[in-house]
């Protein structure tokens, strides 16, 4: 097939966050170093990463032993202002896609313009029937979608190819 | 298929991406309304040949709803706007005035 | 007999011969190829039997508008039918099999339909078959069905796979003949994303074979020189074998591109379908020759003139030696030069233009060929092929006044634009009356989101029809420069509609309209006479351009002669609806990926690998996969499903129920929000303490149950059913953000964070108290209590709540650490036996209990009332979801189908789904019903069959034995009992 590498990684370490976005990203920058990022970008600090995911929504992604102890954290700066931190490591499986090509093996099963991605934007976009997100990361991509359904994206990011393979 | 926008997330999607809700701007009528009041409200629509108001929810997006003001049998879309509101944006308004005449 | 020339060919390689086989028999072909012309080249004519009459039925044109040569390709996984010869190319080990014909294409049994085609007019079917009733299904049905079809469908799976491409463009160019390839060069030099696609193997179009000079270079000199500048360009795609297949709303187009068809190595995909959402499409789809309708225009050798030139100049195949040309057009004339060029005979050409002149009809008849102007054909003579012409006035009768011998006749009634594509999205046509042509309309174009036009049709496919022509309308289209060109006048066409005009009845039932369906010019008119005067009832009527044509070669003939007969213009008839795909798309090509273990998400619990593992039945829950029952050695799923009720109900059962939703709801306003979602109080249950609630949409119709904790001040979290989490969050969502967007909630879905395992039994504390960690004792964690601890060294935290009536906890931990409780459960478990469970004895031990289960006891119609559940119904509310709908007359009225329990009077259980009949019938002469069982299962703790079922009246009826129906048995009885068949004061789970 093609040299793309297509990896699960173990566990990440995923916070997500709900509230009023400027407060938040106050106490993400404090805790993580990570700035709020735009509408539908995402920032890194220090092995984190912050991704947008809607206008009252952040993910955070951290180490996975270190999760509860910053939520924690995170919740306690954030004590009397409307906001919720759930530590949610369990909810999804996130792969590492890496080599060339892989925007168009991912053009198999997402309707999304590659060519007019942002480098740092976080995609949210259907993959085949589920929802996933993707985002550039360490010269390859991140890919996440709900953990129930790992096997299936495993299956179609396989039987996927991109185009000239 | 549809394009829309999201004006949660910025992001013009297809149709695919999204999740239908019917008719925007419907009020609720709960205990205390009349039978009609209350048919109105659960059942009546107007399920027009043109200019529709209409909900929709960026389901495999950022997962927020929205409305959308759209021509349902040309397609043009005047405009998508904020599901926290009562009544379409004067802007949206203008626009199809522009568009229909009406 | 071989008809390859001596020379020539553009697209063949003579030095690559390509063996395959067609219908058992080996044959050779060269490189370049298709099977059409490979065919012809091995002397085979006969490529398949028309559908209804069973006629001979040879090559007709050269592209997708074949209507005839149809052929199943490939052997077993691989075989697909109703593959044009014209564009299937030949490949080493190629099988062909023909199609519709029986025993062989040589000699068709069904071919008596047509000696009996006077008797089998329009609509034959219709009106014959109707009566008497039940003769039309087990006796025309049948047969007629044998008969019918095209080629036959697969045997077995496709052994093929195929793929998806989502592509964005600026423009995208449906096309590559020298239209597209304009187009493509002027937007690519603009700077737009540019994609170009073209049907076919080859670019250019149909220009190399037309020819002409571009730029002072011959076309196909022009045409390689433009595709090697586009493929240096970065935004430029360029694709072959790719066809522009259907243009859907806001700039969709779905483009299927051929991978593996043409070749022998069909490792790869086959096909890949591109979906392309582009800014604009420019369609250059060209033009289809028409034929003319004249007697006997469907026998072998009647081609079109484009094709007979095609066949000559790209394969070096012979048609015919002696080619009869008939035409109302110039083009026609091009056809007598190629044929000249190889060394064929044109006996004549029959022009039915009194007085047509032009340099190149002057140029022909230089060559010394005859040109009969004003004539046409009267028939056509021969059976399998055409042996000759009878020459007539194309004004008269059809009085023969010439005999012409030949073996091929080349046809040409002028040209129709290909505006499929341009249609599909509702772009509109115009009739071109000098040109005799629908065009595209350039001021009613399809139109995108913004009300823009994004449909610009252009070159041959616009109506243009000689090169300059055609370079002209794109450069005026596209903005640019136009080639260099010379510029070639021809002479005006004459439509031609039947021939002759005054053709009677008996050559008009042997003018073919559609040579596929066998329409002729007589059913048309028919069906006009019968009434059906809406072109689009006169084509259902009719089957004129159904199945593979839609309209493409059949149409305008067709729609004229409607005209004609309703004595009204072409364009007052209108044209048919122009669908996508331009041509057949392959089912496995539309399903991509989506199909085996990918064909939709199958969801797994944390736990699917030891269920997997432990040999679970498994049951699909929507996109879940949960275990049904885990049958031990031999056992029957019965026993298993009774093993597991009775283990859990006299020791120890565990379930994994990681696929309730878990919503947790959170902020100042929860409260309040989750009062309005539930029919009751949850804003009072206590911190620590579970409550079961109702959820009912605004109709009062339940919609979805579950067990409620309260975390904190601030935070519940909420159990949904397993079809219910997905649909509830965005439940809360909706009226979170479009209702009551100004109160403080948040809501955070947590099923797919959290494991779930129920530990259920006598001995469930003690098993809990075996794996340490947490106090667990009634005390501290009563019944509807919850608590977080540690259990086996892990954070959980669990429920004593219960769905079967037992002692019963809910442990909550990360989904990724449930593997771990789950197997540290069984290890502590086993000295109790513990026995894991699936839903056949959940569901069970609930209906044993009485609980009701979303799905089962509801359907959309049933009120939380019907069902005796006024308990979970806040009568202090002044409001929830569905409290007004449930306020409505209709759910006062006594005669409502309440919840009971039944149980059959002889311990059997009743059929799932019975109804409970009444007397009387009703005014539709069925008998009435007085209620329906909505669960019924045989009940292992009780040793006989429970249900449970909705009741007119029920509750006021304890005791009563009525009637259920049973599936080709009689009525059953049973009594009305209440529906809490076990432990009904509840002191097993109360403990």
């Amino acid at each position: 097939m093609s040299d793309i590498s297509i990896s699960r990684l173990p566990i990440t370490g995923m916070i997500g966050l709900r509230g009023d976005l400027s407060s938040l990203g106050k106490v993400v920058k404090a805790v993580t170093g990570c700035a709020l990022p735009d509408q539908r970008m995402c920032t890194s600090a220090d092995g984190h990463t912050l991704l947008w995911m809607s206008r009252d929504e952040l993910l955070l992604t951290c180490n996975a032993e270190a999760a509860e102890a910053i939520a924690s954290d995170l919740r306690s700066r954030l004590s009397g202002v409307f906001a919720t931190v759930a530590n949610i490591s369990s909810a999804r499986q996130v792969f590492e896609l890496k080599g060339q090509g892989v925007e168009s093996l991912l053009a198999n099963v997402m309707p999304v313009d590659f060519a007019r991605l942002d480098a740092s934007e976080v995609r949210r976009t259907r993959m085949a029937q589920v929802p996933a997100a993707i985002w550039r990361h360490d010269g390859g991509w991140r890919l996440m979608c709900f953990r129930s359904v790992a096997d299936y994206a495993d299956g179609l990011l396989r039987a996927a190819r991109p185009v000239g393979a | 298929m549809l394009l829309l926008k999201c004006p949660n997330c910025g992001l013009s999607v297809e149709e695919t991406e999204l999740a239908p809700g019917g008719e925007a701007h419907l009020k609720r009528f709960g205990p205390g309304s009349s039978d009609d009041e209350f048919e109105a409200y659960l059942f009546n629509r107007e399920n027009t040949k043109g200019v529709h108001f209409e909900r929709w929810r960026h389901a495999y997006g950022c997962g927020k709803w929205f409305l959308a003001a759209r021509d349902t049998a040309t397609l043009e879309v005047f405009g998508t706007y904020s599901a926290q509101t009562t009544e379409p944006p004067a802007d949206i308004l203008a626009r199809i005035r522009e568009r229909t005449g009406k | 007999m071989s008809r390859r020339l001596k020379s020539g060919g553009r697209l063949i390689d003579r030095t690559k011969p390509v063996e395959f086989t067609c219908d058992g028999k080996a044959l050779r072909g060269y490189a370049g190829d298709t099977l059409a012309s490979a065919l012809l080249a091995n002397g085979q004519r006969v490529m398949g039997r028309s559908f209804k009459y069973h006629r001979p039925r040879s090559v007709v044109g050269s592209g997708p508008e074949e209507p005839n040569a149809l052929f199943g390709i490939g052997e077993g996984d691989r075989f697909e039918p109703n593959q044009r010869a014209t564009l299937q190319e030949i490949w080493p080990g190629m099988t062909a099999r023909s199609q519709n014909a029986w025993p062989s294409l040589g000699f068709d049994v069904g071919r008596v339909n047509d000696y009996g085609s006077r008797f089998l007019p329009a609509g034959f079917y219709y009106k014959t078959f109707i009566h008497p009733r039940p003769l039309w299904k087990h006796l025309f049905e049948p047969v007629i069905r044998k008969a019918a079809g095209l080629g036959s469908a697969p045997t077995v799976g496709d052994g093929d796979h195929y793929a998806h491409q989502y592509a964005f463009c600026d423009t995208l160019i449906v096309g590559g003949g020298i239209a597209g390839l304009l187009a493509a060069w002027t937007a690519a030099k603009a700077g737009e994303r540019v994609m170009l696609v073209e049907r076919g193997a080859h670019w250019g179009g149909r220009s190399p074979v037309d020819g002409a000079t571009i730029d002072g270079q011959d076309a196909a000199s022009w045409v390689k020189s433009t595709v090697e500048a586009l493929e240096k360009m970065k935004n430029v795609t360029l694709m072959t074998r790719c066809e522009g297949s259907g243009v859907y709303d806001h700039g969709y187009v779905l483009c299927n591109q051929n991978l593996t068809d043409h070749i022998a190595d069909k490792s790869g995909p086959r096909q890949r379908l591109w979906r392309v959402r582009a800014g604009r499409v420019v369609t250059a789809t060209g033009a289809i020759e028409r034929p003319i309708s004249f007697a006997g225009n469907d026998v072998p050798g009647v081609m079109l003139a484009s094709a007979v030139r095609d066949f000559v100049a790209n394969h070096g195949v012979s048609p015919g030696e002696r080619t009869v040309i008939v035409t109302n057009n110039d083009d026609a004339y091009r056809t007598a030069k190629v044929l000249l060029d190889a060394g064929l005979r044109v006996p004549a050409i029959l022009d039915v233009r009194p007085n047509a002149a032009s340099d190149i009809i002057n140029e022909i008849k230089s060559l010394g060929v005859t040109v009969h102007t004003g004539r046409g054909i009267a028939k056509v003579h021969g059976d399998a092929r055409v042996t000759g012409v009878s020459v007539c006035l194309q004004s008269g009768d059809g009085t023969v006044l010439q005999e012409i011998r030949c073996d091929c006749v080349a046809m040409s009634g002028g040209w129709s634009p290909v505006v499929h594509l341009w249609s599909h999205c509702g772009g509109k046509l115009w009739w071109d009356e000098a040109r005799a042509m629908f065009r595209p309309d350039p001021d009613q174009p399809p139109r995108d989101g913004n009300a823009q036009g994004f449909v610009t049709a252009i070159g041959a496919a616009s109506g243009a029809l000689t090169v300059r022509q055609v370079l002209a309308d794109v450069a005026e289209t596209m903005d640019t420069d136009m080639p260099a060109c010379e510029d070639v006048a021809e002479a005006p066409i004459k439509p031609v509609w039947i021939m002759p005009d005054g053709a009677g009845p008996a050559l008009r039932a042997k003018m073919w309209l559609d040579y596929q369906n066998d329409v002729k010019v007589s059913d048309v008119r028919l069906a006009a006479q019968e009434g059906f005067e809406s072109v689009e009832h006169a084509k259902r009527y009719t089957t004129l351009g159904m199945a593979t044509d839609q309209g493409k070669l059949s149409n305008i003939n067709g729609l004229a002669v409607l005209a004609d007969r309703l004595d009204v213009t072409i364009p007052q008839v209108g044209t048919t609806t122009f669908r996508p795909p331009y041509t057949p798309i392959t089912i496995g090509a539309l399903a991509g990926e989506a199909r085996g273990d990918i064909f939709q998400p199958l969801r797994k619990t944390p736990m699917h690998d030891w269920h997997e593992a432990n040999g679970a039945f498994w049951e699909p829950v929507g996109q879940w996969r949960r275990p049904y029952c885990y049958p031990q050695g031999g056992e029957s799923h019965a026993d298993a499903v009774a093993r597991e009720v009775k283990n859990t109900r006299q020791s120890l059962g565990m379930l994994d129920a990681s696929t309730l939703g878990k919503l947790l709801v959170r902020g100042p306003d929860a409260g309040r929000f989750l009062d309005m979602l539930y029919t009751n109080m949850m804003s009072t249950l206590n911190v620590g303490r579970c409550r079961y609630g109702l959820m009912c949409d605004e109709n009062g119709f339940l919609i979805d149950d579950g067990v409620v904790a309260r975390i904190d001040d601030d935070t519940w979290l909420c159990h949904t059913t397993t079809g219910g989490a997905d649909r509830i969050h965005g439940w809360m969502e909706d009226w979170l953000q479009c209702e009551w967007w100004d109160w403080k909630v948040h809501v955070v879905n947590l099923t797919e964070q959290l494991a779930q395992i129920a530990v259920v039994g006598p001995n469930a504390r003690k098993v809990m108290e075996k794996l340490g960690g947490m106090d667990v004792k009634a005390e501290t964690l009563p019944f509807m209590a919850w608590a977080d601890g540690t259990l086996a060294g892990l954070s959980v935290r669990a429920y004593r709540i219960s769905f079967s009536g037992e002692l019963s906890y809910e442990i909550a931990v990360p989904a990724h650490q449930g593997p771990e409780l789950w197997t540290a459960l069984m290890e502590a478990g086993a000295e109790f036996g513990i026995t894991p469970y699936g839903t056949e004895a959940l569901h069970i031990m609930r209906a044993e209990k009485g609980f009701i289960m979303i799905g089962d006891e509801t359907d959309g119609t049933v009120i939380p009332q019907d069902l005796g559940l006024d308990w979970a119904i806040s009568k202090k509310k002044d409001d929830y979801l569905g409290k007004r709908g449930q306020q409505r007359d209709a759910f006062q009225k006594p005669g409502r189908w309440k919840l009971v329990g039944l149980e059959t009077l002889d311990g059997s259980a009743l059929e799932d789904g019975a109804y409970a009949v009444a007397d009387g019938r009703n005014e539709n002469g069925q008998g009435n019903v007085q209620g329906r069982v909505t669960s019924t299962y045989m009940s292992p703790t009780l040793g006989k069959g429970i249900a449970m079922g909705l009741v007119e009246r029920g509750p006021d009826r304890m005791g009563e034995v009525i009637k259920f129906t049973r599936i080709g048995q009689a009525p059953q009885e049973a009594r009305i009992v209440n529906a809490v068949f076990f432990d009904p004061e509840g002191e097993k789970s109360n403990v």
